[in-house]
């Protein structure tokens, strides 16, 4: 194709791309490096008979002047980056020198907001994904070998969880596992415990906020190994029976290798998707026991006032981590592209 | 059919149908459950004094004198004007779907039968975008939107979903028209046609397997967006998800969870009766990026 004709075909596209996601981030990474100008106070002194006073007032003209002049506000540099909401150089390094152990240390750093938000969004994420891929790779082994008839019932259930929309499924889950509702019940009576509850104990939310990754995340990773299970080639595994190879042994030598760079493709969008977390928590009610690095990013915009500075450092570094995430995925696509060219 | 040698001795058949039954339980049994107590009083829906109560609705044939009630779809629907959220969605995923595919289809044929080294960046920049979670643009897209004036209206957050989208639709619909053969279109412009005629006559023709399979992803994500609803749109151009999320913390004060489990089963229903009708279309799309890699 000339490049005439495909610029004109790619144009709309690339304006959209362009305009709502090249420079909205653009525009993060500035809005974190600016704060917004603070109001310009006059002092003014009113001398009576009686004595002098002063007042303070908020000179409109002259802060609308600063606004208008500097519109994204003053240069702060990496001063946000700096503070006790996001990376906290101050805070960790009293902690660092001040506690005597490193139970006390983290015990320390988990008080401060981006630590806590990174440590459950990183704990989520690297132990939902391999437990996905384990009960996916088990779900499409079992299913395959399924009769006709109901394994198109069994994909329909299968899916369910991954399609419904985040937040209603982590709601349907919420309200069972919930002290009120029928799994929370069956949980503290099996525990005998009555007081047993999710909203009351951390271990708990962040074991069924796990629970719930699994849950909706696992079809993707089934669909994914099934359909792979469908090109496994039959003779291989016929020789290798041949060649007496028992049940488990054909699995391990043949299955499992043919699925591998399956289980890569699906390690590595799970491992980008779950890091995003966000639903569960608001789906659960949970941000008293865990939070996300979108959950603070989401409360900073949300409310009366929207820390978009706040919020638009969080986001970078959001950015940042999913890109150290994302970084395998590229060098992958690389060496497909430097493959076929 | 399997032969005797394929035949699996007892023990595992055993075990296998019982982990299948276990997984079916999982997976489906949530929804069931949550569908089935919508039509209950919450006292039954949270039944804590006893979990039957739940099934039978012993509270609700107390109140309504049935063991089934619509009173938290009215509530829903009617008290809270759910009716709006449903409508603001459906135009949301209308013309999501719509546009998104129209540019995408366009950009993606481009990117297909160009041989150019710029495809590849341009495909590697689709894939950047892809991974870029939503929630972290909104700080991106607010101080421009109020200052021209045009947040919290549909229109606004359509238009943000399309683009968000379009990292997607372009890989997916670039991979179908891979497996388009190139001699198609080649032999039309041979045959003197302008790269859109051929586009046209040659290629609209047979794309819309691929089209339809994307346009399916495309309306589960704006279908399933919570980030740009939530911050985007204002109360009262609300889609169903972000209302839902509105709905908690009110609902949980006032003592209505009904309307909230009421309209979470009325958000899923559609979603369910897309599974039904497009399972081959959504399992083949999943798998198309993955069985190539």
């Amino acid at each position: 194709m000339k490049h005439r004709s495909f610029f004109w075909f790619f144009l709309p596209t690339a304006l959209a791309m362009l305009i709502f996601i090249a420079a909205p981030i653009v525009s993060v990474v500035l809005q974190s490096l600016f704060v917004p100008h603070e109001a310009v106070i006059v002092e003014t002194e009113n001398c009576t008979p009686f004595g002098c006073t002063t007042e303070t007032a908020v000179d409109q003209e002259a802060t609308a002047a600063i606004r208008e002049a500097q519109p994204l506000g003053r240069f702060a540099g990496l001063e946000i980056y700096k503070d006790r909401g996001h990376l906290a150089f101050e805070e960790v390094g009293e902690a660092w020198r001040s506690t005597e152990s490193w139970g006390a240390f983290w015990g320390e750093i988990f008080d401060l907001p981006f630590y806590r938000a990174l440590s459950f969004t990183l704990t989520y994420t690297f132990v939902c994904t391999p437990l996905l891929i384990m009960l996916g790779f088990v779900v499409a082994i079992t299913v395959n070998e399924l009769d006709k008839r109901i394994k198109g019932l069994m994909i329909f259930f299968s899916l369910l969880p991954m399609i419904v929309t985040p937040l209603l499924g982590s709601l349907i889950l919420f309200w069972m596992i919930d002290s009120r509702g029928v799994l929370g019940n069956l949980i503290s009576y099996l525990a005998s415990d009555p007081s047993l509850s999710l909203k009351a104990s951390t271990p708990l939310m962040w074991i069924s906020l796990i629970v719930y990754g699994v849950w909706s995340s696992a079809p993707f990773a089934f669909v994914v190994f099934y359909a792979g299970l469908q090109t496994v080639p039959q003779d291989t595994l016929e020789s290798a029976q041949i060649d007496g190879a028992t049940r488990w042994q054909r699995a391990r030598f043949v299955i499992i290798p043919h699925l591998m760079p399956l289980v890569t493709f699906v390690a590595l969008i799970q491992l980008m998707d779950n890091f995003r977390v966000l639903e569960p928590i608001i789906g659960f009610s949970a941000e008293a026991h865990a939070t996300s690095l979108s959950w603070i990013i989401l409360n900073d915009l949300g409310g009366e006032t929207r820390q978009l500075t706040a919020a638009a450092t969080t986001s970078v570094l959001t950015i940042i981590g999913v890109g150290i995430l994302l970084s395998p995925v590229l060098v992958r696509t690389w060496r497909d592209f430097k493959g076929r060219a | 059919m399997a032969s005797a040698a394929q035949r699996k001795p007892l023990g595992l058949r055993i075990s296998l149908t019982i982990f299948l039954v276990l997984w079916f339980i999982i997976a489906a049994f949530p929804f069931f459950w949550t569908f089935w107590g919508s039509f209950k009083v919450e006292l039954d829906f949270f039944s804590i004094a006893d979990w039957t109560n739940a099934i039978f609705g012993r509270n609700t044939q107390e109140t309504y004198g049935r063991s089934f009630t619509g009173a938290g779809y009215y509530g829903a629907w009617v008290t809270e004007e759910f009716w709006r959220n449903a409508l603001n969605t459906s135009i949301t995923c209308l013309f999501v779907v719509v546009t998104s595919l129209t540019i995408g289809t366009l950009g993606a044929y481009a990117l297909s039968r160009s041989s150019y080294n710029y495809v590849f960046w341009l495909l590697i920049v689709a894939l950047m975008f892809r991974a870029m979670p939503p929630i972290t643009l909104v700080s991106g897209y607010l101080p421009p939107f109020f200052q021209y004036n045009v947040w919290g209206y549909l229109p606004t957050g359509i238009i943000v979903l399309v683009a968000m989208n379009q990292p997607f639709t372009l890989w997916m619909l670039h991979s179908f028209f891979e497996s388009i053969p190139k001699e198609l279109d080649e032999s039309a412009k041979v045959d003197g046609c302008t790269q859109f005629q051929a586009f046209r006559n040659v290629i609209i023709p047979v794309m819309w397997p691929g089209v339809i399979t994307t346009g399916l992803f495309s309306f589960l994500l704006a279908y399933n967006d919570f980030a740009v609803g939530a911050m985007i749109l204002a109360e009262n151009n609300r889609t169903m998800v972000a209302q839902i999320a509105a709905f908690l913390g009110t609902t949980y004060t006032e003592g209505n969870v009904m309307f909230a489990v009421s309209a979470v089963v009325s958000a899923t229903v559609p979603l369910f009766i897309l599974v039904m009708f497009f399972q081959r279309q959504i399992v083949s799309g999943l798998t198309a990026g993955a069985v190539k890699g």
